[in-house]
Order: C-alpha cells, then structure tokens, then sequence
C-alpha cells in the first residue's frame, strides 16, 4: 500500500466491529439531514420564522378581541350621560366610548356608514333619544341593553327607593378562551404540519432525484437508520418550534399561562410529527420533483389547518367543519394540545389524540410504500 | 481463488429494449478491466447489475463470491461504487460528504480526511458539492467510493466530460487505487483511457459483449495497414510509388495533400528503409492500429445519439 500509515491500519478485509457501524451511520446521516434544513433558508423561514410570525401578528390583533367596545355619538348635551355619577360613569366607559358631536347629521351619517354603532340625544321630557344601525346585530343589541340599563337605574335612583333586586356579579378565573389559548396550539400545529410534512418529503425527492437513495442502496447502512434519523431530526425540529410557541405565548404581553401537564405537549408533538412525515412519505413517494412536492403539500397542509382548527377556534365553528375536522391528523394535536397547554387537560386527554396519530401515521406509511421507488429510472 | 466477479448470461430487458443480451465475464481479483461500447451499449445497465441494484431478468453473477441481489450486507463494505452522474447529498461541503459517507461503514473522520488528500481535494474541503467543477465532483465521488478501503471498485464513466488535464490527474489515481491490490472495473467510451489503463477490456454493443481482451492483442488481431507519412515537398508522390514498387512494398494508398505525403501499408519497413534512403524522415509519424481502429470494426461506424 502506497498510502499514508493511518490508513494502512485498515486493510481492504479489516471491518470495523458492526456494532460502531450503526451508531455513527445514524449519527451521520442525523448530521446530514439536520444540515440540509438548517442551511436551506427558505425552508428555515417557512418553518419557524413565518408561523411565529403568525403568533405575533394574530396574537396582537386578537388580543383585545372579546370586549367589544361600543362607539356612540353624543349630539348636544344629554343630561342622563353627563351627569352620571363617577364610579357609574367609570363602569360605563369599560363598555362605551361615548364622542361628543355638535352637528346631528353628521354623526348620523357615520352611524350609518358603520364608524359609529349609535347616536344618542335629548329629546323632549326626559327623552334620551337612540338612533342605532342593525347591520351588527350583537353591537345594535349591546348599545340598546347599556343605554337601557343606565335609563332604568337613573329611573330607580329618581324614585328614592332601595332596589329590590341587585345584582352580584363576579368574576370567574379564566375559564372562557382567551384568543391566546387557541392561537398557540393552532399555529403551532400549523407549524409542525408544515416542518414534518416538507422535511419529509424533500428528504425523499431530493435524496432520489440527486440518486443519494440508490447510493444509499449501495452502502451497509439500514433503512432503519435512515428513517430513524429523519424521525429524530425531524422530532428535534417541531420540539425546537415548541419551546419556541411557548417562550413567546407565556410572555406577559400575550399572557398564555401553562396549566399543570402542559409537559404533555411533548409526546403529543412527538406522535404528531410522526403522522406528519408518514403524510410527506406519500407526497415525497409520488411527486417527481421538488416542484410537484412542493404544490401537492401545499394542497394537503394548508387546507388541512384551516379545516383542522389552526387558524380558528373549532368551538365556535359550525357542525360541518367539526365534523370534517376530525378527519384530520392536526386536529388530534391541535384539540388535546389545547386541552393540557392551558385548560389543566390530563394524560387522558392526549392518550387518546396519540393512538389515532400514531395509526394514522401506520396506514399512511404503507400507502407510500406501495409507491416508493429508489430512483427515478 | 475465486475470481473478483464471475457474471453468468445475465439478461435485463426494458419494454421493448433488451438492455443487455446474455453477458458472461469473469475479473480476476487484482485486475484492472474495462468495459468498452458506444452510448446505449448496455454498459451501465451491465455495470448496475454487476453492483446490485438491479435484478437481471436471468443469469447469475457472484461478487468476491457472494451474490450482489438481493442487497447483501455482507457484501457491500467489500465493493466501493462510482455513478456516473455524482450522488451527493444536498447543502454539504466536500469534507462532510466524504465524512458522511465515510460513516456510513464506520471508517472515522480521519481516514476521510486522508482520503480528501489523496484525491487532492485538501485545498477545497470548504467548498460546497454544488459549487465543484466537474473534475472536483468526480474525484469526490471517487474518494466517496473508497472511503472504506474496498476491495472491489465500480467506476462508471469517470472521465466524461473533464479537462485533459484532470483526466490524466483522475488515470494516475485510478492506477494507484489498483497498483494496491483493488479490483477495478471501470466503463469509458475513452478508448484511449481503456488503453492507458485496463489489463482487459470486454467490447460491448447492442446489449452483448463481442470481444475480451487485452488491449494490445485486441490492436493486433486487427489486420490493418500502418499509416507512414512525412513533410510533403521531400519526395514527389509518383517517385515514392515507384520507389516503394521497386522495394517491394506492398502500397494499400498513397496520397499527397500538399501538406502531408501519406502512404498506408502492411509492409512498414521497406517504406520506411526508402523514405530513410532517400532522405525524406522529416516530419516522420508512423500510426499502428488503435483499440479505435478495434471498436469502430466491432461496432460499426455509424452515428449514434
């Protein structure tokens, strides 16, 4: 051998012991796959920086969503509103915002262009006169109830008497969701759908296109490293885009607060991800380039969050979308991860959400078997 | 001993084409063979076969004394593999690709880096895969194949499309990797190449293998002319006809084109005893037979995409 002495320690029939083998093959093509996403931009942006971007965004627009304030205009001075007494007035002003207008047909106008949601004035004895649009029926109704509810305790309070009926209110701990609450796990969700899904499928198109696959064939590594290392890494990139959810939801200015299993997110997202890949297998199985892949999984992930729950809270929406709903893998992580994030959800919530992952992800891997190919030729 | 690879009347047929028609070749262990043919010969399809990654509709074939199909474990860390289109993986540097492959057989990120330097590519580790010239890319994918110390090398046309100066860098190497003792089998459409550097080689067209040897005795079972010619304006044609008659060489063409005085002929050494007579060596190229004199009888001359 003309070779430098470090390698002439290994002679052609000298083989490593089997066992080193398998680990560094993993670890090697661990490396390789967590390389190719983190130095790939684009797929860097669409998976951690665009759906954070849409917890920002929403977050913030959503936040103050819930108390719907009612705008009114006042046209001259109405004498119920302005001589309200301080803590009525201060109570008044969480609900209303009232704007003092000189010109009636002015504000009419903007009530009936939608700016304001009514217009109140004296009328003659006592009259509190209300002009109010119904194109929002909840606004229409609030304004009427307030400015109702402000005449009958000005009536009462005119009458001298003690109120026969109050009433007690108090405040309940958070248990209504807060747009925070569904947010996180829903864009999350769409964030894992996306990163799973890709890394997945651009794994297989790449890999075959470039003949990496076939090389791969020609080589003693395992498919079961090789799929072993795609789950790993791609479990370390949706448990990165976690951590990430949660440092930014649990900040005080978006104030998501963590019930007591939230660690129950982790298995969930780790069943999820698998799911996800098992449908990028199929898509990566099919398309022929990193073109087609790429249109197929945008039919398949952004369909599935907006049906699947991750844009809009499914509690709200109508029986259809329920329904069809639960025909989607991202709703078993978006529902249970809800559940344990911040509604004090237990293992039993998420138990459930894993097994139907974890089978989904079974009967899409042996469809995309049937279509698996090792080259192109 | 076993022979390095013994393949048996192996057969692949595609749709209509019959990719390969019936090979039977055997490669001594140690030797340096190469599979010669035109494009669509059937040389790569022969080559995938011999590898293991495609079944063959009928034959059999035994690599160092094991079967290539189905996949063979056992098999593999023996062969190193070359495509002939490189396979690297994307977004990687050439030092973590070799070291990438280099694990996939347990050999460590030293020896990697040994093998980095024995194909002189030290200078450009850095470089990502995609940004390498055709002749880096290929001396990669060369040190990818023989990362792990392999007995048996596959090499599929290695030197298409490079320079000349990195096809004699890239044969210098080819001639050390198997001056240690490594089995190479290599397809070229370069019949120069095949010359330069295979023991024997098979001809192949049409999918079938017609003829094996080694390169110079294949040149010499051609019966053909020798090409003599010299500078023109030292002898007139008619003269040198007349001359080469009276010496009794036997003349198969003789031209002048003004620049070069040229005669064909299987009796080289009164031609050249008269041209040295009468002093006319200027300029002198005597051409024997080539191995592409060798091919283009075999296969024919005809075009081919």
């Amino acid at each position: 051998m003309s070779t430098t002495s470090a390698t002439a320690q290994q002679t052609p029939t000298g083989q490593p012991p089997a066992e080193r083998e398998r680990v560094s093959a993993f670890a090697g093509l661990s490396r390789v796959m967590l390389l190719g996403f983190l130095r790939d931009r684009g797929t860097l942006f669409f998976t951690l920086v665009l759906p954070l971007l849409f917890l920002l965004l929403f977050g913030s627009l959503y936040k103050s969503s819930g108390t719907s304030h009612v705008k009114i205009a006042e046209v001259g001075s109405v004498q119920l509103l302005d001589q309200a007494p301080g803590d009525a007035r201060a109570q008044l002003d969480k609900v209303l915002s009232i704007t003092k207008y000189e010109d009636q047909n002015a504000a009419l106008e903007k009530v009936r262009k939608g700016d304001l949601d009514g217009l109140v004035t004296s009328g003659p004895n006592g009259q509190v006169v209300l002009r109010f649009s119904a194109s929002d029926q909840v606004k229409s109704g609030s304004v009427q109830a307030i400015l109702n509810s402000v005449v009958e305790s000005a009536n009462q309070a005119a009458s001298g008497k003690a109120p026969a009926f109050t009433l007690a209110a108090s405040q309940v701990e958070d248990n209504s969701l807060k747009p925070i609450q569904y947010l996180t796990p829903g864009l999350l969700g769409y964030a894992i759908a996306m990163g799973a899904v890709y890394g997945a499928s651009f794994t297989l198109v790449t890999w075959r296109k470039k003949r990496v696959l076939r090389r791969l064939r020609l080589t003693p590594v395992s498919p079961l490293a090789i799929v072993g290392a795609r789950v790993g890494v791609s479990v370390l990139v949706a448990l990165a885009q976690t951590a990430l959810f949660l440092v930014v939801a649990t900040m005080p200015y978006f104030g998501l607060k963590l019930s007591g299993n939230w660690w129950l997110i982790v298995p969930l997202v780790i069943c999820a991800t698998i799911a996800f890949m098992s449908i990028g297998l199929v898509t990566g199985s099919i398309a022929k380039s990193e073109e087609a892949a790429n249109g197929i999984n945008q039919i398949i992930v952004l369909p599935m969050s907006f049906l699947g729950g991750a844009f809009i809270p499914l509690d709200v929406a109508p029986g259809w979308l329920q329904t069809v709903s639960h025909a989607l893998p991202l709703r078993y992580l978006i529902d249970p991860a809800k559940s344990v994030l911040s509604k004090g959800g237990g293992v039993m919530d998420a138990l459930p959400s894993m097994g139907i992952l974890l089978a989904f992800a079974a009967v899409m891997t042996l469809i995309a078997s049937r279509f698996f190919n090792w080259d192109d030729a | 001993m076993t022979a390095a690879i013994s393949a048996d009347g192996i057969r692949k047929r595609y749709g209509d084409v019959q990719a390969v028609d019936g090979v039977s070749l055997t490669v001594e262990t140690g030797e340096f063979y190469g599979i010669l043919g035109p494009n669509g010969a059937g040389k790569t399809t022969t080559l995938e076969i011999l590898e293991g990654i495609r079944e063959p509709d009928e034959g059999r074939i035994e690599l160092l004394g094991l079967a290539p199909w189905p996949r063979n474990s056992k098999l593999l860390p023996r062969i190193g593999v070359q495509f002939q289109a490189s396979a690297f993986f994307n977004k990687l540097t050439a030092r973590e690709t070799i070291r990438t492959f280099a694990s996939f057989y347990g050999v460590g990120p030293k020896r990697a880096d040994a093998m980095l330097e024995r194909v002189g590519l030290t200078d450009s580790a850095t470089v990502h895969t995609d940004k390498m010239s055709g002749g880096q890319a290929q001396r990669l994918s060369i040190a990818c194949a023989l990362a792990h110390d392999p007995e048996l090398v596959f090499l599929d046309e290695p030197t298409t499309g490079l320079d000349p100066q990195a096809r004699r860098n890239l044969w210098d190497l080819l001639r050390d990797i198997n001056s240690e003792g490594r089995t190479v089998v290599l397809t070229t459409h370069y019949l120069d190449e095949a010359e330069v550097l295979c023991d024997r080689v098979s001809v192949m067209d049409h999918g079938k293998v017609l003829k094996t040897g080694a390169p110079a005795a294949l040149v010499r079972e051609i019966d053909d002319t020798v090409r003599v010619s010299v500078e023109s304006g030292q002898l007139s044609a008619a003269r040198a006809r007349e001359l080469f008659g009276a010496a009794g060489a036997e003349i198969a063409n003789l031209e002048d084109n003004s620049v070069s005085l040229s005669v064909s002929t299987r009796a080289p050494a009164p031609v050249l005893s008269v041209l040295a007579e009468q002093n006319a060596l200027r300029g002198l190229e005597v051409r024997g037979a080539t191995l592409e004199d060798v091919f283009l009888q075999l296969t024919g001359r005809e075009y081919r995409a």
